[in-house]
């Protein structure tokens, strides 16, 4: 039977009697607390951030047909060779074309798919930027700029323009940042592009497109489908890639597997395409979780020293206390939620400040080039982060505390009394 | 009648530095309502004897009864119990929680044995402070009043559970002679009025010689 109101009010008195102590004690789980907030929310803010500046662009699963050699080659069909060895010489490409077969039923049969939640059509095709007589090699993407907008972000990476614009304004085209400044065109320009077949256009810069990757931004623009597909003089169903978005990240190898193997086409998942990206982001976390857990650490050692401190201090107490009544466990659980006190204000406080900190340098400016999207430095705020917080600061102190109670609870009130 | 306390052949040895026999066959008893005094040369085992009768210590043989009930080797939590329930301890050294006031140290052990109220526990300390001309100093802190008054608040302290016998060891020991006089007085009227067994522990020869009997300590022996 614990009478928890009188032992709370024993450690109150005596964390209120050296507040000094005691508020050295808090502050250092604070701290602690504080910079393993304010850490984790930048780290891992700054990972999301690099995350989804691949994830917003890259798709999920990518669908192509490549070039490629036969791995059949007819000397293989023919029975009379079975158990011969065959060799052949100077193999070449099979004769064949970008565009996918059937793509709009295909994109209608993936997008019944339930994890499915887009399949984008695109026309990829090779091209040259001309100005007076010298011509730029270059990407032209055929692609449906809202569809891009709600599922792939494009609208990010656009500067002074509209996404909307590409549809609604004829022969309109994104140009690459890069291309753009070399050619000096900027948004209402003319620019007259050619085939790789020698056909030439004049398209309308109705945007500039700017990725951060300068190697994309020197070749890369944009313009409809319908657009590409008439520079091209091809047909409505002439689709050379589909993008798809898929609900659950997860599922895409085993959908790019499928795919390869039931449509005979190339589907790249972006687990693949990544994979190395990914190491970084979780060595990236592990340093982060390692820098925190040190920080908490520290603290929990302040804490121990200053308990063991307070309870030398107390030892008359103690033998007074146990001398009136009081059981040894009662004088452990004084010490304890004194430790466990400590502990709830200073974490509650490391919070506050670990969040004021996050908005402080959320709304720090952090523009860079590389990064179009991103104008301040960017903060996580996950609610685990201020579970995790305050749950630490509460087990860090109940270990800091566990020890120097149980000594006060051991302490034989003759000893000290004899003592004087 | 009922003896409040009883010690059946105390012995108690000291294992360190060397191995020392501090208390021989202890045996006495201390009836209701009787006043105590326990007198001997410094170094005798007084002390040592009063930590056992108190509960304090446990490590030694015999049997100690209280009420004519055997209290050795109960365990640790229960002996906490007794001891806020039926022992008043009042120390040479005013043993107060220095940061508390003194109304609070004198509320404390009442406080913990859970017996009253809140209300009932301050009103009844309130008393006992009164009883000891002290009320005035209710509200201060322990550690900002005099030495006489310290040891008032300490015997407040010892009564505020209405225990059936009182211990003290060399309570007059570091008082003027004026307090002196004072604590033996309301020790006295304890006795006289209330009915209450004292224990004490003195060297002061005036002191004793009032008291209703004295036991005299020699080499961890009784003498008389
Ligand atoms: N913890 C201890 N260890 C060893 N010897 C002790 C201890 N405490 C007291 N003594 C010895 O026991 C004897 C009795 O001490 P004590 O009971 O304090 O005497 P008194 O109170 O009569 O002056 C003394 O000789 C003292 O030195
Ligand atoms: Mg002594």
């Amino acid at each position: 039977m614990t009478n928890w109101k009188l032992i709370l009010s024993i450690a109150r008195t005596h964390l209120l009697t050296k507040f000094r102590q005691t508020a050295i004690a808090a502050l250092g789980v604070t701290f602690g607390i504080g910079s393993y907030i304010t850490l984790v929310g930048f780290m891992t803010g700054l990972n999301q951030m690099l995350d989804s500046l691949i994830l917003n662009q890259t798709p999920h699963v990518h669908i192509f047909n490549e070039i490629e050699p036969s791995e059949e080659q007819p000397a293989d069909l023919y029975t009379e060779f079975e158990n011969s060895l065959i060799m052949i010489h100077s193999v070449k490409p099979k004769q064949s074309q970008k565009k996918i077969h059937n793509a709009l039923a295909l994109i209608d049969h993936l997008e019944k798919d339930r994890n499915v939640l887009a399949a984008i059509p695109q026309v990829k095709t090779q091209i040259f930027y001309i100005s007076g007589s010298i011509e730029l090699g270059g990407n032209l993407t055929g692609i449906n700029a809202m569809q891009e907008v709600s599922y792939f972000n494009f609208g990010d990476y656009l500067i002074e323009s509209e996404p909307e614009s590409l549809e609604n304004i004829d022969n309109a085209i994104f140009l690459g940042a890069g291309v753009a400044k070399k050619l000096s065109l900027s948004p209402g320009d003319r620019v007259q592009i050619s085939t790789v077949k020698g056909n030439s256009f004049p398209l309308k810069v109705a945007g500039i497109f700017q990725s951060g990757i300068a190697d994309l931004d020197n070749i890369q623009s944009f313009a409809s489908i319908k657009t590409v597909q008439r520079i091209l003089g091809e047909p409505e169903n002439y689709i050379t890639d589909i993008n798809i978005k898929l609900k659950d990240i997860e599922q895409a190898p085993a959908l790019a597997n499928k795919i390869k193997k039931q449509f005979d086409l190339q589907a790249i998942d972006i687990n693949t395409a990544n994979a190395q990206f990914e190491t970084g982001s979780t060595i990236r976390n592990l340093i982060t979780y390692a820098v925190s857990i040190t920080l908490l650490i520290v603290a929990g050692f302040g804490i121990y020293n200053i308990l063991n401190m307070l309870i030398y201090e107390k030892m008359n107490d103690i033998a007074i206390l146990k001398a009136t009544g009081f059981s040894g466990t009662d004088v452990q659980f004084i010490f304890m939620s004194q430790a466990m006190i400590i502990g709830f204000v200073g974490g509650v406080l490391g919070l506050v400040i670990g969040y004021l900190l996050s908005v402080v340098i959320d709304r720090v400016p952090f523009e860079t080039e590389a990064l179009p999207t991103v104008s301040t430095y960017p903060i996580n705020y996950d609610p685990w982060f201020y579970v995790i917080g305050i749950g630490f600061a509460l087990i860090s102190t109940f270990l800091a505390g566990y020890l120097p109670s149980r000594k006060a609870k051991n302490i034989d009130p003759v000893d000290i009394i004899r003592g004087q | 009648m009922k003896t409040v306390l009883e010690t059946k052949n105390i012995n108690k040895y000291f294992k360190k530095p060397v191995l020392f026999h501090v208390l021989r066959d202890i045996s006495f008893k201390v009836n209701p309502g009787e006043f105590v005094s326990i007198m001997g040369k410094s170094g005798c085992g007084k002390s040592t004897l009063l930590y056992i009768l108190s509960t304090m210590d446990t490590d030694y043989e015999g049997e100690l009864y209280l009420n004519d009930k055997l209290i050795t080797g109960l365990d640790k939590d229960e002996l906490s119990r007794i001891r806020s329930e039926f022992i008043g301890f009042v120390f040479q050294f005013h043993y107060l929680l220095g940061e508390f006031s003194v109304l609070e140290n004198v509320m404390l052990p009442a406080k913990k044995l859970g017996r009253k109220s809140p209300e009932e526990i301050e009103y009844s300390a309130m008393e006992k402070l009164r009883m000891l001309g002290i009320e005035k100093l209710a509200l201060k802190r322990a550690s900002r009043i005099s030495g006489g008054e310290k040891q008032r608040v300490a015997i407040a302290r010892s009564l505020i559970n209405d225990p059936i016998i009182i211990m003290g060891d060399e309570p007059t020991g570091n008082l003027d002679s004026f307090n002196s006089k004072l604590v033996f007085d309301i020790f006295q009227g304890l006795s006289k009025e209330q009915g209450l067994s004292l224990l004490v522990v003195t060297h002061d020869e005036d002191f004793a010689a009032k008291t209703d009997r004295i036991i005299e300590m020699g080499d961890g022996m009784i003498l008389k």
